[in-house]
């Protein structure tokens, strides 16, 4: 599936519970449970995304063309925002993930979660998945024999 | 929230009446504003009187000859004496403004240092001080190789007073403390303390950014050599604050910035600069921000500090009682004295979670490390939930925070 169309299915789920915040962060909670654990080794201090007020943890890694990623978080609803960034991008390729302007975030009704406020970690999230994607990008065209 | 606490003369809702974000719906739901700790609401006599400058009284201090600015160098001089008197501070020219607590630190930081420190020497400060009140200190020290001594805090979250007995010696050049922990509440004993460093000439900086929303503060009764505050958490405009500095050493220490308003006379050669307060505030100041620290400073004395401080210290018994009996709650900071800033945090969540789920239902507290990074470290803690309380608050409001809670627990759990 298409990114934008993983988006579209996200913002057809979260549009069920209509103006109802608690079930859309029930949903979000489950999520952050229910997200695949990061393997321990990649639990690091270096696999940790600055500017965020709950730990955030993220690994990338090439899978042929395509860029996976998992991810880890103190904070359960971080936990949950980083469980839908994941299903949105994870196994698409580097420009596609580049290029993904995350617009169903706005789309579902989390809006605050994009401000540039200090303590949320959205923004930083989406700067090191792109940031990541480009440096596998860019390892992948110069050294296609290290991957 | 009509209801009034029972032992207080407050009359808290026509007081709150005076703050018209007060009447703010936040998702929907009554605003229950518990952040005054990071900035206060401002009450509309405040907002009059920013208004009031800018329609009616706007023109540059200190300079013309005209009309306006006459008016206006009355009215901002006259600021100056408002926080002067606040502060019972000796004279007016002891009073500088700054754009809040931590210029004004950094100001003495600087300028102080210039003057007075070299390698070797020794700077105290504590475990429980703002990142505003340690970089500095930290910068002047790696500048001058200076080292940075630390007062460390118990299990409470108070001072180790024998400590800073200990730490105080021939090489100790300034002692740097918080009067109220901004993240435990804890109110410091600075009176002692400044005696026991004057005790050995050493001279005390106060940062008393959360004490002046809550106690009454006399410089001279203190005998402290600066206290610093800002604006903005006394109900007044943000980008302005006050360093308040004992008169000897502003006039031997260097200027801060240098500019406009600082000169007698300048030259390419030489430059002589003026007497107190102006060498110290360079540039066209924040007039507006001046006029409305006085107006927010007229409106706390009116409603009487002493009153403020006995309201808020029953809301801080109600609320650290309603907390407690949330399970898994535990409050960090329980110092005998404290300020109605109640820090805390749940058992197995984390505090972001919590804030943002609070957040939903139109209650604002703050989460995080605030600005306490090492004091976090002492606690072995990532961040707390921090309820911080003020006069306009209600016991009605601690138990929506309550109930808050325990709404995001279950949601969370």
């Amino acid at each position: 599936m298409r990114i934008a169309e993983i988006e579209n299915e996200i913002v057809e789920e979260f549009e069920l519970f209509g103006d109802d915040w608690e079930g859309k962060y029930e949903h979000l909670i489950d999520l952050g449970k229910n997200l695949p654990l990061i393997d321990a080794r990649y639990k690091t201090d270096d696999k940790l995304i600055k500017g965020c007020q709950s730990k955030v943890w993220l690994h990338s890694e090439l899978n042929d063309e395509n860029i996976v990623f998992t991810a880890d978080s103190d904070a359960i609803i971080t936990k949950g925002i980083a469980a839908l960034m994941i299903r949105v991008i994870s196994g698409h390729t580097a420009d596609e993930i580049i290029n993904s302007p995350f617009e169903f975030i706005n789309r579902i009704g989390l809006i605050e979660h994009l401000s540039p406020n200090r303590g949320n970690g959205l923004v930083s999230m989406i700067k090191q998945m792109k940031l990541d994607a480009v440096v596998l990008k860019v390892q992948k065209l110069n050294f296609p024999t290290l991957n | 929230m009509e209801t009034i606490a029972k032992n207080s003369i407050l009359n808290i809702p026509k007081l709150r009446k005076d703050f018209p974000l007060l009447s703010k719906k936040v998702n929907g739901k009554p605003l229950v504003y518990l952040d005054s700790g990071a900035t206060s609401q401002k009450p509309k006599q405040v907002i009059d009187a920013i208004s009031n400058y800018y329609q009616t009284q706007n023109a540059n201090i200190h300079r013309g000859v005209h009309q306006l600015s006459q008016e206006i160098t009355i009215a901002y001089e006259n600021a100056r004496t408002t926080v002067q008197n606040h502060l019972n501070a000796a004279v007016s020219q002891e009073i500088i403004f700054t754009s809040g607590t931590t210029e004004s630190i950094n100001l003495v930081a600087s300028s102080f240092g210039k003057k007075y420190i070299k390698a070797g020497d020794e700077i105290i400060i504590s475990e429980m001080e703002h990142h505003s009140n340690i970089l500095p200190w930290q910068v002047l020290c790696e500048e001058k190789e200076a080292v940075l001594k630390v007062i460390p805090i118990n299990e409470n979250g108070e001072l180790h007073m024998d400590e800073y007995r200990k730490l105080l010696c021939d090489k100790t050049k300034i002692v740097a403390v918080t009067h109220v922990s901004n993240t435990l509440g804890t109110i410091n004993p600075v009176k002692e303390m400044i005696a026991l460093a004057h005790e050995k000439d050493i001279p005390v900086l106060i940062d008393g950014a959360q004490a002046v929303p809550h106690v009454r503060v006399d410089v001279q009764a203190l005998d402290a050599d600066f206290y610093c505050f800002s604006g903005h958490k006394l109900f007044g405009p943000t980008g302005v604050g006050i360093l308040y500095g004992k008169e000897k050493w502003l006039n031997e220490m260097p200027p801060y910035q240098v500019g406009g308003g600082t000169i007698k006379t300048v030259t390419f050669k030489k430059t002589t600069y003026a007497d107190l307060p102006l060498k110290f505030e360079a540039g066209t100041p924040h007039i507006a921000g001046g006029i409305g620290l006085a107006a927010a400073i007229e409106y706390v004395n009116e409603i009487g500090l002493e009153n403020i401080g006995g309201y808020e210290h029953e809301l801080l018994e109600y609320a650290t009682l309603k907390l407690l009996a949330i399970e898994g709650l535990r409050i960090i900071g329980t110092a005998k004295e404290k300020a109605s800033v109640i820090s805390f945090v749940i058992e197995g969540i984390h505090p972001l979670d919590i804030g943002t789920l609070l957040d939903k239902q139109g209650i604002a507290v703050r989460t995080g490390h605030h600005c306490t990074q090492p004091l976090m470290e002492h606690f072995g803690l990532p961040g707390t939930i921090r309820a911080s309380l003020v006069f306009h608050n209600t016991k009605e409001e601690i138990d929506v925070l309550v109930n808050g809670i325990q709404k995001a627990i279950k949601m969370l759990q």
